[in-house]
């Protein structure tokens, strides 16, 4: 586990609470600082993959503190620090704050309903042709961690790597985290939901029957010999 | 090798140290760079507190139990068949739906971050971003469950689903019995957030 955000199957988190269906946010700034994210994410200065890798590099100490949103607003500013968008200075208030160059891609009220309505799919032509089929059996990655970049963004959860398991489905060819975080731009390939037994995960599954579908980048998988 | 040097130096140690400060100050800041409208953060907050919420989900559920032609052709292509229901949009780009049985429940969760069909459930429960369920619903998804008031029979197994790509799913729950001479308006009042989470099961009629 290379990151403190990777804790799928981790011990001692206590239990879960459920929450009515109405509640939404838990404080009065909560729904701000999602706003404030959506909204800047639209000018288009980084991509997702940058922004959740932003969010999972914060200090450990400070990921384990934060609370949810605060992971949020801590993200948005190293990523916006990191992409230049905003200097050290203007967030610390120390000069007045330049206009953007970015400004004419600002999202207004107006394009709101339309940008939400519109997403932003990450499904591409790939020259990558897909080598599994639904019912191969494949390993995943034994490294949980970006193949080229150390350190760097990867969706490969640490309970699963070195696991066998077996290829449910594709799901088309989709941006790969692990370079767009990175600037390596889009390097689409196949992706696909690959179902690992409980047993396979766990040394005391809860079930024999149980399973868990991760979806895997073909690069994070071999053939299981 | 190149090496990530995201995690240095914390620019955001330089905002204030109060979180509502902070947003404050953050939003302040971005407003004067002109990037940010403060009336596009309210449209954005207008849209996920009081138009895009579960309700949108649980029509899907109700036509899908209630219209064969449509569970067919939603588990064959669910992001077309609910863009045709004018639920597509950010975070629910890629859509899959998987079906409840007497033999398979299934659960989402995303275990690295929070990934969650937006268009269809609103914006994820608090739960559901806790470490807690994040943590411990791949390991131990009945005891999760259980938390949640639900048992399931020992010859059921679990799937859970962990949305580590941009793939966003959507559980079908099963359609209790009963229910055979309701229309779309009635059973959507059996379907409950958590049971297309799979936290939960359709209510009773």
């Amino acid at each position: 586990m290379s990151r403190l955000h990777d804790m799928g199957g981790r011990f001692g988190d206590g239990a879960v609470e459920p929450e009515a269906e109405d509640i939404k946010f838990h404080a009065d700034w909560h729904p701000r600082a999602m706003a404030l994210t959506v909204a800047t994410g639209a000018v288009g200065a980084f991509n997702l993959d940058m922004s959740r890798h932003a969010r999972e590099s914060l200090s450990p100490k400070d990921y384990m503190r934060f609370s949810y949103y605060e992971k949020w607003l801590g993200g948005l500013a190293n990523v916006l620090t990191q992409t230049g968008v905003i200097t050290r200075e203007e967030l610390a208030g120390s000069v007045d704050p330049a206009p953007s160059p970015l400004s004419p891609r600002k999202l207004t009220a107006d394009r709101v309903a339309g940008v939400l309505a519109k997403g932003g799919p990450v499904e591409r032509p790939s020259n990558v042709a897909p080598a599994f089929v639904a019912g191969d059996t494949v390993i995943a990655r034994k490294f949980a961690e970006n193949a080229d970049v150390s350190g760097g963004h990867t969706r490969l959860p640490s309970y699963a790597a070195g696991a066998r398991g077996r290829i449910l489905r594709l799901h088309g060819s989709h941006v790969f985290p692990d370079s767009n975080a990175h600037g390596g731009g889009e390097a689409p390939e196949p992706l696909y939901a690959v179902v690992f037994a409980a047993a396979e995960l766990w040394a005391h599954p809860e079930h024999p029957n149980d399973e868990v579908v991760v979806d895997m980048w073909q690069s994070y998988l071999t053939a299981a010999p | 090798m190149p090496h990530d040097h995201a995690s240095h130096d914390d620019p955001h140690a330089l905002l204030p140290s109060d979180p509502a400060l902070r947003v404050k100050a953050l939003e302040t800041l971005l407003t004067k760079k002109g990037l940010i409208d403060p009336a596009a953060l309210d449209e954005i907050i207008d849209t996920y507190e009081n138009k895009i919420g579960p309700r949108n989900g649980a029509r899907v559920v109700a036509r899908a139990w209630s219209n064969p032609a449509f569970h067919d052709a939603l588990m064959k292509d669910a992001t077309s068949v609910v863009a045709d229901l004018g639920f597509y949009g950010r975070q629910g780009e890629h859509m899959v739906a998987v079906e409840n049985t007497d033999t398979v429940h299934n659960m989402v969760v995303c275990t690295l971050c929070s990934c969650y069909p937006w268009p269809l459930l609103g914006i994820p429960p608090g739960w559901y971003k806790s470490d807690a369920y994040r943590a411990r619903v791949v390991r131990e998804p009945r005891q999760v469950l259980a938390e949640f008031g639900v048992v399931l029979p020992d010859d059921t197994a679990v799937r859970v689903w962990d949305s580590t790509a941009e793939m966003r799913y959507l559980v079908i729950p099963q359609r209790p019995a009963g229910t055979e001479g309701m229309d779309e308006e009635a059973l959507m009042a059996l379907v409950s957030r958590d049971s297309m989470i799979g936290t939960g099961l359709a209510g009773q009629p």
